[in-house]
């Protein structure tokens, strides 16, 4: 079936960009999920619940990569010729190694002390750094289309999110 | 001239007749049945207008087996042979069981503990089909007619096992389970229909043995499970064991009997049940050797006591929301659900958590049954009406994944994704000219496997000889809407392949439990083969209906000739459910399933098109 070979986007018709809107995004997957899921096809035949099956499962997979920035980026990079690699191609520039040791510092330090405030400031940082980091993506992307550059941006994005949190499992830790 | 038909009063005549579905909360205390009765869900209650049936089983001596309100008077009579709370043993083996603290005499069998009565030795899977088929009785006696199939509830955080031992559980009750749904995903069917509620709820599920939490976004026509999570061995009974024990340390009772500690246990419920409506109440029990005791205690006093467990749900709480990457603030309201969130302190401490009184108003104990009977009717493929039409999308409680050297698991499906799912990872050989692999699917959300639960060993043989770290293995993870795993490893040079559909080790096979029906029906009265035919008949009669209503809404997209070549497998099926040849029914269900596919994926592709282009869905359907 042709529909197993179409893109994310073009599964849930949607224009192939960085910039999207949630909302729509969001209508677009629960109407085809009402068209296909399998439970809609309790009565139907093997056959068509198997096809079901298999469009609920690509449906579920390209809401969760759409709706997610970082994973929406890579996505758009690698189909454009730029994958992320993130497992084999660690490199960051300099000063954003630097700052983050000096941010992980600053977690351990508001750990020890137990230190909410703290705590709450790294977080915000993060968040902000964070969005300035998917400003960039969007202009690499839907501007510039330098998918590269996009993907360099993508990969530091991703190591915040997963920075993040981890500040996010301290705050919760002194919350309890 | 053929004789009119006329159907019996109240049952509306076919085609329109409705399936009949329940929805079944078995819990760890007590359980219900619902079903759906002119529209609206209804718990149904037992000839005595009671609807809460006590999940307690008394096995006795001359072979007869009491379930319900009878057995739990007798509880404390008869502690060996009277089996409450048995939902914490399903699908636990010995050790777990033992940690429990109960006076039961288990014996270790392999995969689940086995408890010995005075009529032998009982698996958790059969002391819960008895209370399971007692509610199906009721059911069929309510609703005039054998049931199609039930949506049993389990909790979100049940593993494979648990639910696994659930389904047997039916099956040996001679129920068709339709689907598991979870129970807080199942409270929230029915709180979210009942209010037209839109947004992002969190259901706190505290029930008698497990703690639930989920998160979900309603809208209308869609119930989206975002995260989930919880503890399947803390409950309300905790709360009563804390109170015990502060009561036999107290009154310096030491080591207690069997009975006697199931008394003092009863009375600790009984006491926590005051608590939640007055600030203090009496411990009161009559112990054989003692004579009575009787001591106050506060809500204060029970507080301090469960102050820590109290708090593990919310922990548990804040990790959903973590999950779900949401803030408390953006929850629009918290469901409570569960007997224990009865409790001051509980609704107290999640107000406190959420920065908003927490949903109160749904019965914490019917809303579960009443969720799962609407999803029942849903899943037994009756006809909706308008506006009646919903869509739930649910998730895994916990991760899947597989071992890797050293003992480490390697995660490939993670918690909380959507169903279903379809994941695939590469992997590689250990050794040079290593020509098999060992694959071990296990779940759980720890680093090494022996923490995890194994699901399934399989092995994947004739990889072509290479270096170490040469091979190209691809296992693909695939979950279906039922929640049901297969795993599949290919090798990517020569394609070869080995897969695996996870059904635990310890769940029946489908002769014992053929043969434990057999028993209880007492001897040969039940003929299997009789239905067996019976259930390819309406099998094949829905298939027909299925593919009638496929030709009259798409039959534009065939051509004559292929129009002709389906009808003819239709005729064929139809003559064929005449006759009493169930394999012979089954050959010509396959044949037309197989000569509908090209029909199948062209309605299909018409369907997503439509729904894209914004198309209402029912008119595809």
């Amino acid at each position: 079936m042709d529909i197993l070979n179409k893109s994310h986007f073009e599964l849930l018709g949607l224009p192939e960009r960085y910039g999207i809107d949630a909302g729509a995004l969001q209508q677009a997957f629960r109407r085809l999920q009402s068209a296909v899921h399998p439970d809609r096809f309790v009565a139907a035949g093997a056959t068509e619940r198997r096809i079901a099956m298999q469009l609920a499962t690509r449906a579920n997979e390209a809401y969760r990569t759409l709706a997610d920035p970082g994973r929406r980026a890579a996505y758009l990079c690698e189909r454009h010729g730029a994958p992320l690699r993130a497992e084999t191609n660690t490199a960051m520039p300099p000063a954003f190694l630097m700052q983050q040791m000096e941010w992980r510092e600053m977690l351990e330090d508001a750990r020890r002390a137990s230190d909410r405030a703290a705590l709450a400031g790294l977080a915000q940082r993060l968040c902000d750094h964070r969005d300035r980091l998917l400003d960039e993506i969007a202009l690499a992307i839907d501007r510039d289309h330098d998918y590269p550059r996009a993907a360099d941006a993508v990969r530091r994005w991703m190591f915040l999110d997963k920075f993040g949190a981890e500040v996010a499992l301290a705050e919760d830790g002194l919350a309890a | 001239m053929a004789l009119l038909q006329i159907s019996e009063p109240g049952m509306s005549p076919e085609p329109h007749q409705r399936r009949l579905a329940v929805g079944i909360d078995l819990g760890t205390t007590h359980s219900l049945v619902a079903a759906l009765r002119s529209g609206a869900a209804e718990v149904l209650p037992d000839p005595l207008g009671r609807v809460l049936l006590p999940s307690v089983v008394r096995y006795l001596e001359d072979g007869r087996v009491e379930v319900g309100h009878v057995a739990w008077e007798c509880a404390s009579e008869d502690p060996l042979n009277t089996v409450v709370s048995v939902k914490r043993f399903m699908g636990r083996g010995i050790e777990d069981a033992r940690r429990q603290r109960t006076a039961y005499d288990f014996v270790d069998a392999p995969g689940m503990v086995r408890l010995r009565t005075v009529a032998g030795e009982r698996s958790p899977v059969e002391v819960s089909a008895e209370i399971l088929r007692v509610l199906r009785e009721r059911a069929e006696a309510a609703l005039g007619g054998e049931l199609a199939g039930a949506v049993i509830t389990v909790p979100a955080y049940f593993d494979d096992a648990q639910r696994q031992a659930t389904k047997d559980a039916a099956r040996l009750a001679g129920l068709n389970v339709l689907r598991l749904l979870n129970e807080p995903t199942a409270a929230a069917i029915a709180y979210g229909l009942d209010h037209g509620a839109e947004g992002l709820y969190a259901v706190y599920d505290l029930g008698g043995g497990t703690f639930d939490i989920s998160i979900l976004r309603l809208s209308k026509g869609v119930f989206e499970v975002i995260a989930t999570g919880g503890d399947t061995a803390l409950g309300g009974d905790d709360f009563d064991r804390r109170l015990a024990d502060w009561f036999v340390e107290r009154n310096g009772l030491g080591e207690l009997s069997p009975d006697d500690l199931r008394r003092v246990l009863k009375a600790a419920r009984l006491a926590k049940e005051s608590l939640s409506a007055q600030p203090e109440a009496c411990i009161e029990v009559r112990l054989r050797d003692r004579g009575p005791i009787s001591t106050p205690v506060t809500a204060g006093l029970l507080r301090s006591l469960t102050g820590d467990l109290l708090d593990r749900t919310l922990e548990g709480v804040r990790r959903a929301l973590r999950d779900a990457r949401l803030s408390v603030a953006e929850i629009a309201g918290v469901v409570m659900v569960g007997g224990a969130t009865r409790m001051p302190q509980v609704r107290e401490a999640v107000g406190a958590l959420f920065s908003r009184p927490p949903l109160v108003d749904l019965d914490p104990d019917a809303v579960v049954a009443l969720g799962a009977a609407v999803q029942a009717d849903l899943l037994a493929g009756n006809p909706r009406a308008d506006g009646d039409d919903w869509l739930l999308l649910d998730v895994i409680p916990l991760s899947l994944g597989l071992e890797t050297m050293g003992g480490l698991v390697e995660k490939i499906v993670p918690r909380n994704a959507t169903i279903p799912v379809a994941r695939a990872q590469e992997f590689t050989t250990y050794k040079d000219g290593q020509t098999a692999m060992a694959l071990h699917v296990v779940q759980g959300e720890r680093e090494l496997v022996a923490d995890c639960r194994s699901l399934a060993r399989f092995e994947l043989r004739g990889i072509p000889p290479m270096a170490a770290g040469a091979a190209r293995i691809r296992v693909s993870f695939q979950v279906d809407a039922d929640g049901l795993l297969s795993v599949t490893a290919r090798e990517q040079s020569q394609g070869i392949e080995a897969s695996i559909t996870v059904k635990p080790s310890y769940g029946l096979t489908d002769d014992e439990i053929a043969r434990m029906l057999q028993e209880s029906f007492g001897s040969a009265e039940v003929d299997m083969r009789a239905r067996a035919l019976r259930e390819q008949q309406v099998d094949a009669d829905r298939l027909l209906a299925a593919t009638q209503g496929a030709l009259d809404a798409d039959g534009d997209l065939l051509d004559p000739a292929q129009r002709e070549s389906i009808t003819a497998l239709m005729r064929a099926l139809k003559a064929c459910t005449a006759g009493d040849d169930a394999r012979a029914i089954e050959r010509a269900i396959d044949a037309l399933a197989h000569g509908t596919e090209d029909f199948a994926a062209r309605r299909m592709d018409r369907a997503v098109r439509d729904a894209l282009a914004g198309r209402r869905v029912d008119e595809i359907g």
